[in-house]
């Protein structure tokens, strides 16, 4: 007796957040399905989202499941999303192949699709709000160069060779070191599958054969604070180049142990999701990528308002 | 509603599907409470294509739980079931994609390495004395890992596999009925749950699920080879998981190496939320199946709702509460 009391509770407070999802049903809806919600970095996205959404009038909703292994729960929520007639959707997709029917489904129904962080393989999305990675590592090779002084042996640590990140980022850096600095040499790229403690083995076996390696690029938090740790344990000078931020990335910056790093502008990634989405519901054409912004970072500017708007602990 | 409570601890059968019936009822209940208060509070809730996402969304976690059901009854617990899920997907992976042998053999790869998988564990709990928490915690990691390990992290695809992703989001109904294109993954749940069903009602095993739940020292005694049974049980509820192993990776085409994590605890809450006790002896499929339809239909109104995922996971912890303090008050009254 006492659970159908409860039972009734519980419905009353359903009814509750019913009125509440019904006083917006008539307006112009577009939800966000990304590849989280609780990280700093998708935490900063969504700020971005929501703040196109106030400015442009339009409901803004921001999912993700738990972790970016869960494929099958961001499908669920595609198709939950859906549901609602949405007048476009933005998705960061964890598995481009996986969401394929789903995709359709939006197309079918004339849904515009966004794609943001990462690219979809599909021709469905309209457009895809990301980093331009392959620039953003240029400007970690250009800074490094630079503070190396134009010569000498550099090294990359990437995170994978399977993510169209990794690949962008290393090769972004590689062909901008060829082209600028033709006295600088790459002896080695590793991939540390952005972990830590394999990231730091591998800068330690690195430095071991090569003592005088004057810089290495980490090319995501994980490579990069491996980086980090692998030259502290080294005892080496080397100068440490990193991307992302995160709280021991920024402390290392902070401290003057890494260089600096280059920064993803995830707000922006969210706003101009949303102001495509809007864009694309009015029929407006828009460009197959939209660069969402990066910026190089270090000790001099990590607390200028811009970029401390952009950095995550 | 008394006189069933008083024969709450009987290891009859019928006691025990009796004292399951209420909770079945309640929760039955609770399910139209949800459906009818979602379908009020958003008019995209009831429609059909969302009708049949949620079910889509029922259809792996359903198939876990009722695997886990058996287990449960029993008295025991299985915490390896959405590792091993993902580990029998990436069998079924490497038969098919990686060795090209036909459809059939990668369905029947899954279902046998789930059922050998299941078959150490339950020998790990009942010859080696292993409480089950601790076996299948044990055994979730190492199959965790096990997958990561085969599949060098990452996914296999299923694209050379022609029908391979009909199996769960193909719709034989659809091709009878085309407004209703109800995905084959829901069949596989209802036909999977009615066989269990029936074994645990019709059979002698069904009996002797019950009855180790209930008093395995007494059922021992009477010159029973628990070991043998118990072993038996965990190798069946193997199987049912090597089968949502091919659901889910029918549904994702791949086998996602790192999925797994957390579906055990999704399943094992929808057990108890149907009813069935986590001390043993008592539970009912039936209960399974709408515990596991609770919460797919509560993620699905929550999110058409667009209530924050944040604010989503705090009800979907507290309906998991309720459900168990209801189980809780009657097992008190009971003794």
């Amino acid at each position: 007796m006492f659970t159908r009391r409860h039972m009734m509770g519980a419905a009353a407070a359903l009814s509750l957040l019913a009125g509440a999802g019904a006083a917006f049903a008539q307006d112009v809806y577009v939800p966000l399905i990304s590849k989280g919600f609780q990280h700093q970095f998708w935490q900063a996205v969504k700020k971005g989202a929501d703040k196109a959404g106030q400015e442009l009038g339009v409901r803004v909703t921001f999912d993700g499941p738990d972790n970016e292994t869960q494929v099958d729960k961001q499908i669920d929520m595609l198709s939950a999303a859906l549901a609602n007639k949405p007048a476009a959707i933005g998705i960061a997709a964890l598995d481009s192949q996986a969401l394929i029917p789903q995709l359709k489904q939006a197309q079918d129904a004339g849904i515009p699709v966004i794609a943001f962080d990462s690219g979809v393989e599909s021709d469905i999305p309209v457009t895809t709000a990301a980093t331009e990675n392959k620039a953003a590592a240029a400007l970690a090779a250009d800074k490094l160069g630079e503070m190396i002084g134009g010569e000498g042996k550099v090294a990359v640590i990437a995170h994978s060779q399977a993510t169209q990140t990794g690949i962008d980022r290393r090769d972004g850096f590689v062909d901008e070191m060829k082209a600028k600095f033709p006295n600088i040499e790459i002896v080695a790229i590793e991939f540390g599958d952005g972990d830590h403690l394999k990231s730091t083995e591998i800068t330690k076996a690195l430095l071991a054969a090569n003592p005088d390696i004057k810089g290495i690029f980490g090319t995501n938090e994980g490579s990069a604070i491996g980086v980090l740790n692998g030259v502290r344990e080294m005892g080496s000078k080397t100068v440490v180049v990193g991307f992302d931020s995160g709280k021991a990335q920024k402390d290392a910056i902070r401290s003057g142990e890494m260089a600096g790093a280059v920064t993803q502008n995830p707000v922006g990634i969210g706003y101009e999701t949303v102001k495509a989405a809007v864009a694309a519901t009015k029929g407006e054409t828009l460009p197959k990528t939209i660069d969402t912004g990066f910026y190089w970072y270090d000790k001099t500017n990590i607390d200028d308002p811009q970029i401390a708007a952009v950095l995550y602990d | 509603m008394s006189d069933t409570t008083a024969k709450e601890d009987g290891t009859t059968t019928r006691a025990a599907l009796a004292g399951g019936a209420y909770q079945k009822l309640l929760a039955f209940a609770g399910l139209i409470v949800l459906v009818v208060g979602f379908s009020l509070a958003s008019p995209s809730f009831l429609q059909t294509a969302n009708i049949i996402s949620i079910l889509q969304a029922t259809s792996v976690n359903g198939v876990l739980a009722v695997g886990v059901t058996l287990i449960i009854i029993t008295g025991g617990i299985d915490l390896s079931i959405g590792t091993l899920m993902t580990f029998c997907a990436v069998m079924s992976g490497v038969v098919l994609t990686w060795l090209g042998a036909p459809l059939p053999a990668g369905v029947v790869v899954a279902i046998a390495t789930g059922a050998l998988v299941g078959t150490i564990s339950g020998t790990l709990v009942a010859k080696a004395k292993i409480p089950p928490f601790i076996a299948t915690l044990g055994m979730m990691l190492v199959l965790k890992g096990m997958s990561l390990i085969v599949t060098g992290t990452k996914p296999i695809y299923f694209n050379e596999t022609e029908g391979y992703t009909a199996i769960s989001q193909g719709s034989l109904i659809g091709r009878m009925i085309p407004q209703f294109p109800l995905p084959n993954g829901v069949l596989v749940l209802f036909v999977v749950a009615s066989v269990v069903a029936w074994i645990l009602g019709r059979t002698v095993l069904g009996r002797y699920t019950f009855a180790l739940g209930s008093n395995e020292e007494a059922v021992r005694l009477s010159g029973v080879n628990t070991d043998r049974w118990k072993i038996g049980i965990y190798a069946r509820a193997g199987a049912i998981v090597g089968i949502a192993g091919v659901l889910i990776s029918s549904r994702l085409n791949s086998a996602q190496p790192a999925l797994g994590l957390g579906y055990e605890l999704e399943a094992i809450a929808a057990v108890v939320i149907g009813g069935t006790t986590l001390s043993g002896g008592r539970g009912t499929i039936l209960g399974t199946v709408i515990g596991a339809l609770i919460m797919s239909v509560l993620t699905n109104g929550l999110r058409v709702m667009s209530v924050a995922p944040e604010w989503q996971t705090v009800v979907t912890g507290l309906i998991i509460i309720a459900a168990v303090y209801a189980d809780q008050l009657r097992r008190r009254g009971a003794a």
